[in-house]
Order: structure tokens, then sequence, then C-alpha cells
């Protein structure tokens, strides 16, 4: 090289550097963030870094639980943002460990759809404590081959007609489903919220999966573990996700899933804020780019969930087409009236009353259930 | 300058002699030998082994918030009331000890006549093929040995094929406690086969001929030299096989079916799920004290001289 092109390449090298390192200083950050895996991809984190300057660090966490764990570890302010469950949220709100956020700084939060926009399991008295995500139901999946006729309750896995071949997941939250069905079955039990059981309620919800555990082949932990039990003719029919189906049906398998007349349980994810956040700033950001309609239906079709931005259909069809309706994007507000989606059990359940089991009881009961 | 030389010439001449007083210092004393050379691993193993199970055992006594998971260091026999009283916990402590007894069991029955044939019957290059033969599937991932059970035990998978087949009905074993008891009885035998190998092929053959000479019959030898003289190898085959059941909590969750749980997934829910490091920490003190006296019970039938 000649003395004049090293100097041309010194110039061209600062020229690059400075502007870079001026937009890092001036708006940039990192935010440390607690996520499910497929929840910070980098189809949209690095948009997001370049548009906004600030850098994600993310961490994945295999449960809400250890959601919750890590959140508090370090004396809570290690991480800016968990994307977390319903089962977390309130444990988070409660627990002081996340803040109040101002939705309407949030350009999408118009476009909500209605059901997500003041959810119970991330709104308080008012008062929102993060941005609802995505969701998805807990459905009820079957062998078309050799379930007959096609269930339409959730009768079909507390009957001993499928002895040995039902599967349901190994998660205390699983509680609901079957409180769910006591609520619609038995009225006299005065469920009126599955999440809500008092200590009668709770005993004869747990006696329903004390009668129902000798027709269990497997509580299945991982997704793909359900996929296995109905893929080889282990499990004929059990509770399930959305994922699970497609990628049954993808491979050919004869099944088929339903939210059952009782209705069902559901996830609702939120993007939570750490009380101890030092990025508000780019917290927002985070929050207004994931809420995006193209983000939404990114994230969406990657993970196999709904997004809860009403305008993200058009997108999703071009990802892949016709997942906005598999994926009831665009059902009417009838359908989610029929989801109850979780929430962390707590003792105070809005009766001025402590008496309704809290988390602990569950994870007890489920562990002494399976035992 | 010239003092400084004359000064590190000083200490290199001094050097041999003090390796030399402190080797004759040694030589003198074997103790101070045998000290010098046991002490940093008996220290690492204090610091590392023991200060955990130290640790372990003391956070047994300590409760958690339920509600904000903090740990409260306050001294209670909570926890170990609840595994005492909750039947649940029982059935799993149970569960867990039968399957690795039936597992021990059954990997020594398999385990002797094998290590039998490999060390006193076949040829020394049948023996090397044998080695390999046991060794070869440790080089395989723990995970993937399991993974293809899951595909033999399958409703549609190897096994029930087979059956059908030569005309049988299916095995419905597929996620059951059968299927986990295959399974480890599969994955913890080469530790079995070894020591036990070990122990056979030490038995001179002399006594084996004086035996014959005495008169005793075959299945004479075998009970009363043979399978003496072979104990300690099946106990220590035991301690393996036992103790690497006792403690695992992988293959329950993979093979086992709706009634499988062992200790180990109590404790990792219990950590896991519910924050409760305490609970699972006294839960985990059953296994320790079952090995503790399993240990005792071997060392009585000699199966430390047999490692």
């Amino acid at each position: 090289m000649t003395k004049s092109s090293w100097a041309l390449a010194l110039v061209v090298a600062v020229g690059l550097a400075f502007p870079a390192a001026g937009v890092s200083a001036q708006r940039g950050g990192t935010l440390n963030m607690i996520a499910w895996e497929g929840y910070t991809q980098p189809q949209w984190v690095k948009p997001f870094e370049k548009n906004t300057g600030c850098t994600v660090h993310a961490k994945y966490a295999g449960s809400s639980d250890e959601m919750v764990t890590l959140m508090r570890s370090g004396g809570g302010n290690q991480y800016d943002m968990v994307s977390a469950s319903g089962d977390a949220s309130l444990r988070l709100i409660y627990g002081k460990d996340v803040q109040a956020i101002d939705p309407n700084k949030i350009p999408d939060y118009k476009n909500f759809g209605p059901a997500f926009k003041a959810p119970p399991n991330n709104t308080i008295g008012g008062k929102h404590y993060g941005l609802s995500l995505q969701w998805g139901p807990n459905t009820l999946l079957y062998n078309t081959k050799l379930v007959k006729p096609a269930p339409t309750s959730w009768a079909a896995i507390y009957s001993p007609k499928y002895k040995g071949k039902v599967t349901v997941p190994d998660n205390p939250i699983q509680i609901a489903d079957a409180a769910l069905y006591l609520m619609k079955t038995q009225p006299s039990l005065g469920i009126k919220d599955p999440y809500e059981l008092n200590s009668s309620q709770f005993t004869a919800t747990i006696n329903l999966l004390k009668k129902q555990k000798p027709l269990i082949k497997k509580y299945w932990a991982l997704a793909s573990d359900e996929i296995d039990l109905f893929k080889n003719g282990d499990a004929v029919i059990g509770a399930s996700w959305p994922y699970q189906t497609n990628t049954l049906i993808a491979a050919k398998a004869p099944v088929k899933d339903l939210v059952p007349k009782e209705g069902a349980t559901g996830w609702l994810d939120t993007w939570m804020v750490s009380a101890h956040t030092k990025n508000l700033d780019c917290a927002y950001k985070w929050l207004s780019w994931i809420s995006t309609p193209k983000v939404q239906a990114e994230q969406a079709v990657y993970f196999g969930e709904t997004p809860v931005n009403s305008k993200a259909c058009p997108f999703m069809n071009k990802l892949a087409k016709g997942s906005c309706a598999t994926y009831h994007a665009n059902a009417p507000l009838k359908y989610f009236k029929q989801i109850h989606f979780w929430k962390t059990p707590i003792a105070n359940c809005g009766n001025g009353k402590n008496d309704c089991m809290d988390y602990t009881k569950w994870q007890q009961a489920w562990t002494q259930l399976k035992g | 300058m010239a003092a400084g030389l004359d000064a590190a010439e000083g200490v290199k001449r001094d050097r041999p002699g003090a390796r030399r007083r402190l080797g004759g210092a040694l030589w003198r004393r074997p103790w101070l030998k045998g000290l010098s050379l046991l002490s940093p691993p008996v220290l690492a193993f204090t610091l590392v082994y023991v200060a955990a199970l130290v640790a372990l055992f003391i956070s047994a006594f300590w409760t958690v918030n339920p509600f904000t998971s903090e740990l409260i260091h306050h001294w209670t026999l909570d926890n170990f009331r609840t595994l005492w009283d909750e039947p649940a916990y029982r059935t799993v402590a149970i569960r867990t000890i039968s399957i690795a007894a039936a597992v021990t069991i059954t990997d020594a029955l398999i385990a002797f006549p094998f290590a039998y044939y490999m060390a006193r019957v076949a040829s020394r290059r049948t023996r090397g093929f044998l080695f390999v033969l046991v060794l070869l599937p440790l080089w395989a991932s723990y995970l993937a040995r399991v993974y293809a059970w899951r595909l033999i035990l399958n409703s549609d998978g190897l096994l029930n094929w087979s059956l059908h087949k030569l005309g049988l009905p299916p095995a419905n074993i597929a996620y059951s406690n059968t299927a986990m008891w295959i399974v480890f009885s599969y994955i913890w035998l080469p530790f079995m086969i070894l020591p036990v190998y070990a122990a056979l092929e030490r038995i001179p053959h002399s006594y084996i001929e004086a035996s014959r000479d005495l008169g005793a019959r075959g299945g004479r030898t075998l009970r009363t030299v043979i399978l003496p003289l072979a104990l300690p190898g099946v106990v220590a085959g035991s301690i393996f096989t036992f103790s690497l059941t006792l403690g695992d909590y992988i293959t329950p969750v993979l093979i086992g079916g709706a009634s499988s749980q062992f200790i180990g997934n109590v404790v990792y829910d219990s950590v896991n799920q519910s924050s409760n490091l305490p609970f699972g920490a006294a839960f985990a003190v059953v296994p320790v004290v079952v090995m503790g006296a399993y240990l005792m019970i071997a060392r009585r039938l000699g199966a430390f001289e047999a490692l």
C-alpha cells in the first residue's frame, strides 16, 4: 500500500467508526432479557439493534419458575426484561420485581385485540405491568383414526374408554384444566375461575386428577415427547398445544385438535420490565418494536402461536400461507371468551378472604399426584 | 555488580544442598512424605466434596418463603416431617430403591456368566473382542442410548414389530417401570461386568484343580470355590449399578410412565419448579443415607479389595 492509500483507509475507518460510536453513546444501551427460547430470534432482534442502538442479551429460561428465580437473582438488578407467562406474571408483580408501564407510549397498543389490552394476568387495578405479546390455547388433540366418534368435550380424557392412551402436560398449572372441566360439569362446586380454587374445590379437582391417573400413559414434559407418543401410537388423545398439532400434521400423522365445548385454558405471554432497570428507554423501544404487526407475525410463525396485534394477519399469511387462520389470529371475540388464560394461583382470590390455594399448594399437589 | 553475581552463584550452589537436605528429611520421616503427597488431594476433596455435602445437609433444615422464594434461615425439621408424613414421597423413595435393587440383581445375573466366559474360557483374541464389545456402548452418549431404547419399546417399535412377525401378541411396556428396569439394566451392565471379570481372573487355576482333585464336581466347585472368591467383585460392581440407578433422573423422564418419579425427579422439581432448595436437599439426604448403609455392608463383604 502507498502512503496516500493508507491515509485514505484511515480516514474511511475513522469515518465508519465514529458515527457508530456516537450513536451507541447517545441512544444505545444494553437490555439483559430472560426469554423463552425462540422469542429473541436474530430475524427481529438484529433490525432492532440496528435501528435503536440498543443491544439485546438474552438468557433462555426453561420454565416459568426458572424465570421468577432469575428475575430475583442478584437483588433483581441483573435483568431488564422478562417474557413472563401467565403462571409467573402475578408472582413477579406481587414480588415487586417488575414495574408498571404506560401502554399509551406503545404505538401499536391500540391495535391489540380487546382481550389482550388489560388481561388479569398482567394488569392489576388498572395498572399495566407489561405488554401482552403472544398467546396460544391448550387444546384437545386426538388421533382421528383411533378416536371415534370425534370428541367434543374434555370428558374424553377423563373416561376409561382410552385407558393407557391418554397424555397430559407435566405442569402444576394443568390442575386448572381439570378445574375448568368441573366448573362446567359440576356447577354445585361453585368454581367461578379455574385459577381461584378454595380448599374443597381444590380437593374435588385433585380427586378428578387422581381418578384420571390410571388412564395416563405419560405426563409429557417436552413438546417433542408428546409428538413421539402420538407418532408411535402410545397415546391417542391428550392435552396439547397447537405447535404439536401442526408438527404432527406436517409429518402426515392422522391428528386433529379442538377447543372443546367447555372451553380451554391458554397461555398469554407478557414482556415485563424489571423494577430496577437502568434502560427504561431501550425497554420501551423494545416493547414498541416487538408489538409491530410484522415482528408479531414473524414471531408467531416462527414459534407457532398467535399474535395479540390484530393487524398481524396479512404479514402472517405472507410468511406462511394460511397461518393466520391456522392460529386463530383472525378469530372473533367469541373465540377468546372461551379461553381462560393462565394466571398464578394466589391465596387472595378477590373475595376479601385469603382462602384460595396458592401456587405452592398446586405444585405440592402435582408432585404428590404423580407420586 | 560483582557482589550481585556472587550472591547469585551462592544461591545456585546452595540449591542442590537444600534439595538434598529436604530429600533426607523426607526419607527419615516417612509420615512427612505421606502428608505432603496426600494433603493437596485431601484438601481439594474436603473443600469440594465434603463441603458441598455439608452445605446440602444444612440447607435441608431451612425453609423457603412460598411467595417470594426467599430462603428462611431458621432451623426446622419441617422438610423431613413432610417427607415422612406424605405417602407420595415414601412411594417415590421405595420405587427408586426397589428399581435400583432389581437392576443390580439383573446385572449381576447377566454379568457373571459373561465375565466367567471372558476370564476363564475365551481365547486371548476373543477376550479382546469381548472387551471392546462391553466398552463400546460407553463411547456413545447416554441420551442417544436411552432414546434408542425408546424406539425399540414403542407401541410401533422394533420389539412389537418382531413379536408380530413371530405371531406373538404385542408387549405393552413402553413408558413404564418395566421399561425403566430394562433400560437401566442395559446402561449400567458394563460397570458390573468389569469388576466381576477382574475378580474371576484373579482366582488361581490351582484352586480349581485342587477342588477337582478333592472330588468336587463342576457345580460344587462353582458354589464353594468360585462364587465366594468372585463375590467381592459382584459387590463392587453392585456399588456402581445401585448408586448410578439411585441417582438417575433422566431415564425416568424419557422412559418412565405416569407413575415413574425417582428421588432425583422430585429433587429437580422442587429446586426448579418450586425454587424450594431446602426440600430438595432434605430428599437428597435419603439416597446419601441409603448409599452409606450400602457401602458399609459392601465393605464387610470385601468389595473394597476387589475394586
